[in-house]
Parts: C-alpha cells; sequence; structure tokens
C-alpha cells in the first residue's frame, strides 16, 4: 500500500493482498430453527424468540432503543421480492437470537469478500433484540393504482391510506414506504446493527426510504414495567394495553379470522407518526399549565384530583370553580377509551433527539408508534379528535407518518409474509 | 484537432499496433472479396460501423478502423457481456488505426462508439474455425490478467492524447475549446483511475480537489484548471499548471503500461470504481465547476465493467447467477445515466434530491454483487 500524501485517502490496489484462502462464499445461509429459550422482562440481555403465533416486537415488554426504518422496494419483480424477504427472515431469526448472520459472519470468512455480517454486534448479547415487519398501502399498489407484485387483491380494507389530519405538517421523505421494519433491543448498537444489516441484503431490491432512532421507551407494554417519561417531562403510557390483558389484546391489538384478510390473523396495524416537540416553548410553560394541558400530575403521573398514577381518572370531578378537574380539552381525556367509543391503542414509541434544527433548538420529539386490530376504528378517530381539541397541539407538530400492515407471527420453516404470497 | 502522437514500444503482450502519425492513415491492403483471411475494414463514421465483412477465422484478426466522420470514435469488439477482447480509442475524424486482437471461435460484438458515448453502434462479428477451447479456470483468470492490461494500456494511450489536446488548448488560450476536451481526457482517466492511484502522489497533483489538498501544498491538475476555466472563464496563468499536468499524466502513463493486475486486483479496482461513483460522483463534487460529473461516472462505472468482464469466464464457471446480476445491475446503471444525455454528452450535473437518490439506488444495487466478485475468484 503506498503512502498516501496531501491529504488524500483513497486507497490504491496494488498492494492489495494476493494470497487466496478462502474455501467458498455462499449467500446468506439457510437457517436453522433456533431452540426457543424463555425471555423475561427483566432480563436485558436475553434473546427474544422470533418464530411464534404473533411476530415479536408488539406485546414483547418494551426495549429502551429503537431503530426503525422504512423501504421502498425498487425492482418490479415478485420472485426477487421473496427471495429477499426469505433472506431478511433467516438473518432476523439469526440476530434476534444474538448470531451472525451468513455462512461465515463477521470475521470468520475468506479473507478476500467483504464479511457478510457488519460486525459491530460481535460480544454483545442478543439484548432482546426483536425485529417487526409491516408492508404498507404503496407496497400493494403504486399512485397510479397499479397492482406492483400481484398483491392488489389482497391488500386489506383496513389497511386505508391515513387521512390529512388538522396540523399535519408531514414531510414525503419521513413519510410511508413500502415496508417498514420496527428493531427495537435493549442495546442501541444491536438495533442499529440490525436495520444496516437488512439494509444491506436489500440492496438490489430495497432502498431505505427513511430511518429513525429513537431512545427511552415511552410505553410499557407489561405490568412489570414501570411507566417511563416522555420529552415533556410525563409518564406517557400509563393507561396502554398491556400484553396481560389477554381478552382486550384480541379485541382491540390481534387482527381475528373474522376480520380477514386471511394472511393478516394474527397480525396488527401499526401506524408511526414522528410528533416533532416544540420542547423550548414547552419549558417556558408553567407547571400547573403543563398539568393541566396532560390531564395529570407531573410527578405522580396521577389523573388530576387523584394521587397515584394506576388511579381511575374521574371526568366528572370539579373543582371548587366548578370546572372540571380533568379539562375537557385535556389530552387525557381527549385520548381516553371513553371519548372514542371504547378504542384503544398498544403504544410503542419512543422519544428522538435528531441534533439540532439550525434555529437553535433541539430537533426533538416523540416517535409514535401504535398497534391496532383496525386504524378505522382506533387511530383514525382518536387522532381526528386530538387533532381538532388537543391543547397539546401547540406543542406539538406531526411531522413524518406511516401505516402498516403487519402480518401474524412466523412459524418456524415459514418467513415474513409467505401468507400474503401463497 | 491534431493530435501529436509518436510510434510507442507497447508492453510485451500487448496486442494492439497505432498508426505511426495522426492525420496521415497507413494503407492497410484491403480485403480481397471473398476473403476471409486479411484484414478486415471497418468504416466508422458518426452513425455507421460497416465492416467489410463478419465472419473472420479464428487466431489473429486485424481490423483497419478508419473514421469518416466528425466525430471521435472507439472501436470495440465485446464478447458476452461487453468483455472487451480489444479497443482502439481515440480515432480522430480522417483518421485510421489498426486493431490486431486474437480471437477464439465464437460469437462477438464489432461496437463503433462515436462521440465515444454509450453502448455504440453494434453488429455481430462470427469467429469460426476450431471448436472453442474449453478454457479451465486457472487459464481463465490468467487471460483476465492479460485482457485487462490490453484495456488499461489503450486507455492509457488515449489519455496521454487528450491530454496534450487539452493543454494544448489550455496554453493557446482556446477556453472553448479546452472546456470541450476537459471531460473527454478526464473519461480516460477515470476508466482505469484505480491504476492511477496507486502510483502514490501522481493522483493527488493530477486529480485533487480544492478541498484535498494539504495547507501549504500547492493545488495543480484538472480541477485547478476547470475552476479557471469556468469560474472566470479564463485559461490566464494557467500555462505551467497545464505543462505540470501533462508531465504526471506522461507518468502515470509509463507506469500504467507496465502494470500487471493479479484477478483480485482486479475484482477490487472494479469495486474502487464503483465507491468513486457512490461518493465522489454522485454528489456532485467531483467536477464542481463544471458539472462535467457525469462524464466520470459513466467512465467509472465503464471502468469497473472492464475489469469484472475480464474476470466473466472464470465468474461464469464458479458462479453464474453472480454473472446474471452483473449484467442486469450494469446495465440498470447505464440506463440510469443515459437519462441525462444530450448529443454526445451529458446535461450539466446538478441534480435534485430525488435524482440523486435514483442514481444511488441503482449503484448501490451494482456495488453490492461487485463487491463480492473478490470472494468468488479467491475461492480455491
Amino acid at each position: 500500500m503506498t503512502d498516501q500524501q496531501k491529504g488524500i485517502s483513497r486507497r490504491g490496489l496494488l498492494g492489495a493482498a494476493g494470497a487466496a484462502v478462502a474455501t467458498g462464499v455462499a449467500g446468506y445461509a439457510a437457517h436453522s430453527v433456533i431452540s426457543n429459550e424463555e425471555s423475561h422482562a427483566a432480563d436485558t440481555t436475553g434473546p427474544v424468540e422470533f418464530y411464534g403465533e404473533h411476530q415479536a416486537g408488539i406485546v414483547t415488554p418494551a426495549q429502551d432503543r429503537l431503530h426503525f426504518a422504512t423501504f421502498d422496494v425498487t425492482t418490479d419483480k415478485r420472485d426477487a421480492v421473496i427471495a429477499l424477504l426469505k433472506e431478511w427472515t433467516a438473518a432476523a431469526a439469526l440476530m434476534t437470537a444474538g448470531r451472525d448472520i451468513g455462512q461465515y459472519g463477521a470475521v470468520n470468512g475468506p479473507a478476500e469478500a467483504p464479511p457478510e455480517d457488519t460486525g459491530e454486534a460481535v460480544g454483545l448479547p442478543p439484548a432482546r433484540l426483536t425485529l417487526t415487519i409491516g408492508f404498507g398501502p404503496s407496497f400493494f399498489q403504486d399512485a397510479k393504482g397499479n397492482d406492483r407484485f400481484g398483491l392488489k387483491t389482497k391488500r386489506p380494507k383496513a389497511l386505508v391510506d391515513l387521512p390529512h389530519f388538522i396540523g399535519d405538517n408531514l414531510d414525503p421523505a419521513r413519510s410511508g414506504g413500502d415496508i417498514a421494519v420496527q428493531a427495537c433491543s435493549d442495546d442501541p448498537q444491536v438495533a442499529v446493527h440490525a436495520i444496516r444489516n437488512l439494509a444491506r441484503i436489500g440492496f438490489g431490491t430495497t432502498a431505505v426510504r427513511y430511518s429513525q432512532l429513537g431512545f427511552g421507551r415511552t410505553s410499557s407494554t407489561s405490568r412489570a414495567q414501570t411507566t417511563p417519561r416522555n420529552l415533556f417531562g410525563f409518564k406517557d403510557g400509563t393507561n396502554n394495553l398491556k400484553l396481560e390483558d389477554t381478552a382486550k389484546l384480541e379485541d382491540q391489538l390481534w387482527v381475528q379470522p373474522e376480520d380477514g384478510p386471511d394472511w393478516m390473523v394474527g397480525g396488527s396495524y401499526l401506524v408511526s407518526r414522528r410528533i416533532r416537540m416544540t420542547i423550548e416553548t414547552w419549558d417556558r410553560t408553567s407547571l400547573s399549565e403543563q398539568e393541566t394541558i396532560v390531564g395529570r400530575g407531573k410527578g405522580t403521573g396521577a389523573p388530576l384530583g387523584k394521587s397515584d398514577e394506576f388511579d381511575a381518572i374521574d371526568f366528572e370531578a370539579k373543582g371548587n370553580d366548578g370546572t372540571p378537574k380533568v379539562a375537557t380539552d385535556a389530552h387525557i381525556r381527549l385520548a381516553h377509551p371513553q371519548f372514542n367509543n371504547g378504542a384503544e391503542l398498544l403504544r410503542r414509541g419512543y422519544n428522538f433527539v435528531d441534533g439540532s434544527d439550525g434555529l437553535g433548538r433541539l430537533d426533538a420529539g416523540l416517535f409514535f408508534l401504535a398497534y391496532q386490530r383496525d386504524p378505522r376504528k382506533q387511530f383514525i378517530p382518536i387522532q381526528n379528535q386530538l387533532a381538532r381539541s388537543d391543547v397539546l397541539n401547540e406543542y406539538i407538530r406531526h411531522v413524518g407518518s406511516g401505516i402498516f400492515a403487519c402480518p401474524g407471527g412466523v412459524p418456524a420453516g415459514s418467513f415474513w409474509g409467505e401468507r400474503l404470497f401463497s | 484537432m491534431n493530435p501529436i502522437t509518436t510510434r510507442r514500444g507497447l508492453a510485451a503482450g500487448a496486442v494492439l499496433l497505432l498508426a505511426a502519425l495522426a492525420g496521415c492513415a497507413e494503407d492497410t491492403p484491403a480485403a480481397a472479396p471473398g476473403d476471409t483471411t486479411g484484414p478486415v475494414a471497418v468504416k466508422a463514421s458518426d452513425d455507421g460501423c460497416d465492416l467489410s465483412r463478419r465472419d473472420v477465422k479464428s487466431g489473429t484478426s486485424t481490423f483497419s478502423v478508419s473514421n469518416g466522420g466528425s466525430k471521435v470514435t472507439e472501436f470495440y469488439v465485446y464478447a458476452e457481456g461487453d468483455r472487451v477482447m480489444g479497443e482502439v480509442e481515440n480515432i480522430g475524424p480522417g483518421l485510421k488505426r489498426d486493431l490486431i486482437v486474437e480471437l477464439p471461435t465464437g460469437k462477438y460484438q464489432a461496437v463503433c462508439k462515436p462521440g465515444m458515448i454509450g453502448d455504440g453502434i453494434r453488429g455481430e462479428l462470427t469467429v469460426t474455425g476450431d471448436a472453442a477451447a474449453q478454457v479451465d479456470t486457472d487459464t481463465a483468470l490468467k487471460d483476465a490478467t492479460v485482457s485487462y492490461q490490453r484495456y488499461v494500456n489503450s486507455q492509457a494511450i488515449a489519455l496521454e492524447e487528450k491530454t496534450t489536446e487539452f493543454v494544448t488548448a489550455v496554453k493557446a488560450g482556446d477556453v472553448a475549446k479546452a472546456k470541450e476536451l476537459f471531460p473527454i481526457s478526464r473519461t480516460y482517466w477515470e476508466r482505469i483511475e484505480p491504476v492511477a492511484e496507486s502510483f502514490g502522489d501522481l493522483d493527488p497533483k493530477i486529480d485533487a480537489r480544492v478541498n484535498d489538498v494539504e495547507p501549504g501544498t500547492e493545488w495543480t491538475g484538472y480541477h485547478r484548471i476547470e475552476q479557471a476555466l469556468w469560474e472566470k472563464n479564463t485559461t490566464a496563468g494557467m500555462a505551467k499548471y497545464a505543462d505540470q499536468l501533462l508531465v504526471d499524466v506522461k507518468t502515470v502513463v509509463s507506469k500504467a503500461k507496465t502494470v500487471q493486475l493479479n484477478p483480485l486486483q482486479l475484482a477490487n479496482g472494479a469495486k474502487e470504481l464503483l465507491d468513486e461513483v457512490a461518493t465522489g460522483k454522485i454528489t456532485g463534487e467531483e467536477d464542481r465547476y463544471s458539472h462535467t460529473d457525469l462524464w466520470d461516472f459513466q467512465a467509472n462505472v465503464e471502468g469497473s465493467q472492464a475489469a469484472i468482464q475480464a474476470l466473466r469466464p472464470a465468474l461464469q464457471q464458479r458462479d453464474a447467477a453472480l454473472v446474471t446480476t452483473l449484467d442486469t445491475n450494469f446495465k440498470a446503471v447505464f440506463a440510469a445515466v443515459d437519462k441525462y444525455r444530450v448529443g454526445d454528452g451529458f446535461k450539466p450535473y446538478q441534480p435534485t434530491a430525488d435524482e440523486r437518490k435514483q442514481l444511488g439506488i441503482v449503484v448501490d444495487a451494482l456495488a453490492e454483487p461487485v463487491s463480492k466478485v473478490a470472494g468468488v475468484i479467491a475461492k480455491k
């Protein structure tokens, strides 16, 4: 290798080693079923089972970190998409088990070939990595309504194009996507590694449309977890659907056989929203006004007029001046099932701070992720009501959006989306 | 145009002969009708590529290419997948040059590229004779080295010729001519960039962008002159940089002619050329004053393809599926660049974010399988 001067560090190739030691480079190795290990919410290093009735990463006790990405499919060949989904599934099963992808992994392959696995997760535990896939409306038909992969008739009725909500200020480059993959882990490097390797496998078939890092889960999905805080400093997700509420999950979260289509049974619909928070103006707001806007005490997380976080909200309670203790336009009232025909969501959002905005403020907010059985009855009416009346809108702006059909779980030996393509 | 050429001693093993003096073509005996052994006369023009016959005997053939058009042309003999069996570059209007090339039995394409652009004008060429020898992989890999050396050699010769023309225009104060020749002379540089880069300091002296220059070191080379031509519309003060550029290019050329790349270096060079595209060309930072980046882009990809296709017979034996993918994805990249063609050149490269993204997608799709070639070649 010639020593490069003059500040140019392009590599010459004459110094490249020429010795060949390879015994063969295969594609991504076929995957053998990984043994089922039990995982516990408290164990932040162990693996989460990839295969099962439902996709992991939905009711899995929410991990601390997120790397979410959506992909545009760049091929028009159905077979290429199927081949990619098979490769992705094999890689996802290996990575969630805490293993390198490919036949040789990150460091044991032939010296002359690029490593199959990018390597930054070598030596890290599985860290409860989950990978969850969803298909957007544009996967089924393009903007002109053309059937892209012979799947137009398989598009679920519930997978609607989201309507415009009052106040939406969506950036097309941060919205939509043919395929979404949600990677959650207790280790940010494990989550990043997962998306990075899927993106690499996808070159030629898919291209990353956008990706989002998130930290500090803003919801608990299990009673074993404490309720975390969002960047407004408030506990978020107190009344979230929890994995322990199995009957409620069937009613609110999982697509049922009578809902159809068949390939979605046991699956769920994901709505993602990148919600920018103007935290600087929020921070100048008095404590009492912050609490009035949200409807909870900032310290305890208790509904106004109550003392404990998990006390039932009393929407009728009036203060001495005769006004409701939980204001009529408070966030928790407008979002509550009682005022939304009983509709609930399984929220799984994350905080984000993507540097600063060039105006001396942090580009910060909530990357909102919500799973549900039918967005037409859940997210859309709830968000319509919030967009119209929620006082919190003064401090938030929806700048990115997506909706995805996340199929049921992957049985061992199957692959992501197999039932959709069959 | 009047390129100054002298008869060059060619590296051993090269099978290229050049006309002694540009501008006065040597007479090649014309083939008698029905003759299947003499030289093939190729009449190249701005819209034609006529061969006196389209079948030759296996072994060594001579193609006498005369350019009756108004544009500089190139002549290639391609095997399947555009594998370069032999080529002559930089045949100016009114010039004649010979290509002497050894061709085994099989189907080929004879291609003229008026204006050095695009797919060229293609026709069939059939080589008959003994049944094509089944070449084992080791031999195929050895052939790859020889074949790519031929390619580098002819690119290097054209690089020197065209840079000489460019430098002459700069020193004559002919801004328009210099602007026209800038992207064309760079084409030959960009096609063999990884080879050129392997000679240490020469690459920065020839091809540094202003931000590549170490404090205390003078900025020289193509881009220094590019800035004067496009930003100030002048050649004033550029004579010394033009002289230096030619000296440096000649040094590269003399070294390049003797370089023998082993198959792994070919594979890695092909990958590096695409790295250049992905990091330097798509962003538009290469030719930031002239916006002629697409010439460089196209040339990088052509150079990458030449290196990969030299390996084709060996790759075909070891991983036929990869060859198919590579063919498809090279096509897709060329198709994406073709959208920017205007006449014999390209639109100034000032892409929208979406255009840049679309180019990035096809380059990534190609670069990933190209990165796998070295591993396949290294297999024992």
